[in-house]
């Protein structure tokens, strides 16, 4: 980041003290002036560890109690893991987060590219400025809205379920939401219509970096559009990718909002997903302990499914 | 030039269709706000008498000006503290590189991709402890812990950047720790800072599962935790429940559409960072 223009002008001063000394960080300061500086990263770590870190250990500590959340906790041990990795519906929950992962982020990603590598420039103009505005509300508006006004678009009387009459297609009605077939992808596809967006306008904005002399030379080469996007394209947009993956797949495992709103995890438990039934179970259930071991699970699938994302797409830049 | 000429028009064809499916939903709603009370909307249909009054009865029904104000204390709770104390941390981090500083930040990215429902049950009994079940600062106080990892890394990235001849220059000058930081490093820091700023606001608005767990009463939770309460109560009601969450996604696109330049900048940057 450069200095704003008006600032102290650091050259003249700075090239002055660096001949003084190689290290100046070091040297000048004492060892008791930078143990002070603790003072400046209390506050944060104070916050972090009241109520993210205690509260984390409390949830593993939960995770090994039978526990109502009013009277006595019974030790559990792992039963309340060993029910999570046994029980059929909880085991149907954690595939259906799975499944949403397909439409958060694969759909959206591939989308993005396929429009992305259609369009190389439209960050510019105002055609360009309108597009991008729009194509962000989606990010903006709470995702509770973007559920109220899905489950709407979705019900039978539906915009949805309109077109489909209008084409003829009267067969295919139905509601899609309440629907034990349909539900799942339902809410996928506002998942998907959420993120769309933002995947897109990353993926324009990695594509307008990628140097045309590239492109130039996949040409002389005689390379056509589809050997192109796989031998430049798709190579250079790794890094974008990447975080295109990272944080939709985080939306997909950690969503509550949506669903809540538009099925509240029904029909059934057809779109229930991990953190609705940890909801769920913690404050309509009394099972505190069950509740926690899932919670520690989704939190590990996070991390089991972010950090190879993370590997994969951001080695070259150390 | 006739290649390119096509991909560009298949390209703004494609992009067209992006749009018009994102408005869709938007489109979709105001429809149905218009229609008359009582009524069963079909799709997307213009009224041939749209009942502008809906939005005056969503206002009362969903009691706006109680849910702006809650929303509005709720993100001057959160937002500032939160951003100076990140900053101060990021500071310490980035720029003082305090000893054990690297221990300090690997605890905090531990949080990063941490979802909200893993702690959240504990965080209600600590709030319970603590009497605060149904008052703001249930919301304020975990939301500024909860922003910490992401806040920090974002503005220990900025401070790590800055040339450290700068403070030398500085300290030179005889100005201390606590002038170097408010005179020098925050005018710097001020685009790192307004980006936080800006994703700590949309955040806090749209926060969900902290408000209903945490607060029972809607007119003392953020934005998005009031729109959900509306829904229970009107979800019947699909005429005024559409009039009334338009409604309440207005400041949300009011403040946007003023701002929409540095929310996208924000935005873009925050999921890389993120």
């Amino acid at each position: 980041m450069t200095p704003a223009p008006g600032s102290a002008p650091p050259g003249r001063q700075a090239t002055r003290s660096s001949t003084a000394s190689v290290r100046p960080h070091r040297n000048r300061w004492g060892r008791t002036a930078r143990w002070a500086g603790w003072w400046w990263v209390l506050p944060a770590l104070l916050m972090y560890a009241v109520f993210v870190l205690r509260p984390l250990a409390l949830t593993f500590q939960y995770s090994l109690y039978h526990w109502n959340g009013i009277g006595v906790a019974r030790w559990a041990g792992l039963d309340n893991y060993l029910t999570v990795f046994t029980d059929r519906d909880l085991l149907k929950i954690i595939t259906n987060a799975f499944v949403l992962i397909v439409f958060f982020s694969f759909v959206p990603v591939a989308l993005g590219l396929l429009v992305a590598s259609l369009v190389r420039r439209i960050t510019t103009g105002t055609f360009g400025t309108v597009v991008r505005t729009i194509l962000f509300l989606p990010q903006v508006i709470p995702l509770v809205a973007a559920g109220i006004a899905w489950s709407w678009l979705l019900s039978s009387n539906g915009l949805v379920n309109q077109v489909l009459r209008a084409v003829g297609l009267d067969g295919l009605t139905r509601s899609w939401l309440g629907d034990f077939d349909t539900a799942l992808p339902s809410v996928g596809m506002i998942g998907a219509w959420v993120m769309l967006g933002l995947c897109t306008i990353l993926l324009v904005t990695g594509m307008s970096k990628i140097d045309p002399a590239l492109y130039e030379a996949a040409r002389i080469d005689g390379a056509g559009p589809v050997r192109e996007f796989f031998a430049v394209t798709l190579p250079s947009l790794r890094q974008e990718i990447g975080v295109c993956l990272t944080v939709t797949v985080i939306a997909a495992l950690a969503s509550f909002d949506i669903v809540y709103i538009s099925t509240s995890g029904g029909p059934g438990i057809q779109t229930t997903v991990p953190g609705l039934e940890i909801y769920r179970l913690a404050f309509s259930q009394r099972q505190v302990g069950l509740a926690s071991a899932l919670a520690v699970v989704l939190m590990l699938l996070v991390l089991a499914c972010v950090l190879p994302i993370q590997r994969l797409t951001r080695e070259d830049r150390g | 030039m006739n290649l390119s000429r096509r991909e560009h028009l298949t390209g703004r064809v494609f992009l067209i269709a992006l749009v018009v499916v994102t408005l869709l939903p938007f489109v979709s709603m105001l429809s149905a706000a218009l229609q008359p009370r009582g009524t069963v909307p079909t799709g997307l249909t213009w009224p041939s008498d749209p009942q502008w009054g809906n939005f005056v009865d969503a206002f009362t029904a969903a009691n706006m000006a109680a849910l702006l104000r809650s929303s509005l204390l709720i993100i001057v709770g959160v937002v500032p503290i939160s951003v100076v104390i990140a900053t101060m941390a990021g500071f310490g981090l980035g720029h003082l590189r305090v000893p054990g500083g690297r221990i300090a930040f690997a605890l905090l990215l531990l949080g990063l991709t941490l979802p909200f429902e893993a702690v959240i049950t504990p965080i209600y009994y600590q709030m319970r402890d603590f009497g605060l079940l149904n008052t703001r600062w249930a919301i304020i106080l975990p939301l500024v812990g909860l922003y910490m990892p992401f806040a920090v890394y974002w503005m220990r990235a900025h401070f790590v950047s800055v040339p450290p001849e700068l403070s030398e220059a500085a300290r030179t000058d005889g100005s201390n720790t606590w002038q170097l930081f408010w005179r020098i490093q925050v005018p710097l820091a001020r685009p790192a800072i307004a980006s936080l700023t800006i994703l700590l606001f949309l955040w806090t608005w749209n926060q969900f599962l902290l408000a209903i767990v945490l607060v029972d009463d809607a007119t003392k939770r953020t934005m998005a935790g009031a729109l959900g309460a509306f829904q229970g109560q009107w979800g019947t009601d699909l005429v005024l429940l559409c009039a009334g969450s338009l409604l309440i996604l207005t400041p949300t696109l009011v403040v946007f559409l003023i701002f929409q330049r540095q929310f996208i900048k924000a935005l873009l940057q925050g999921s890389v960072k993120g």
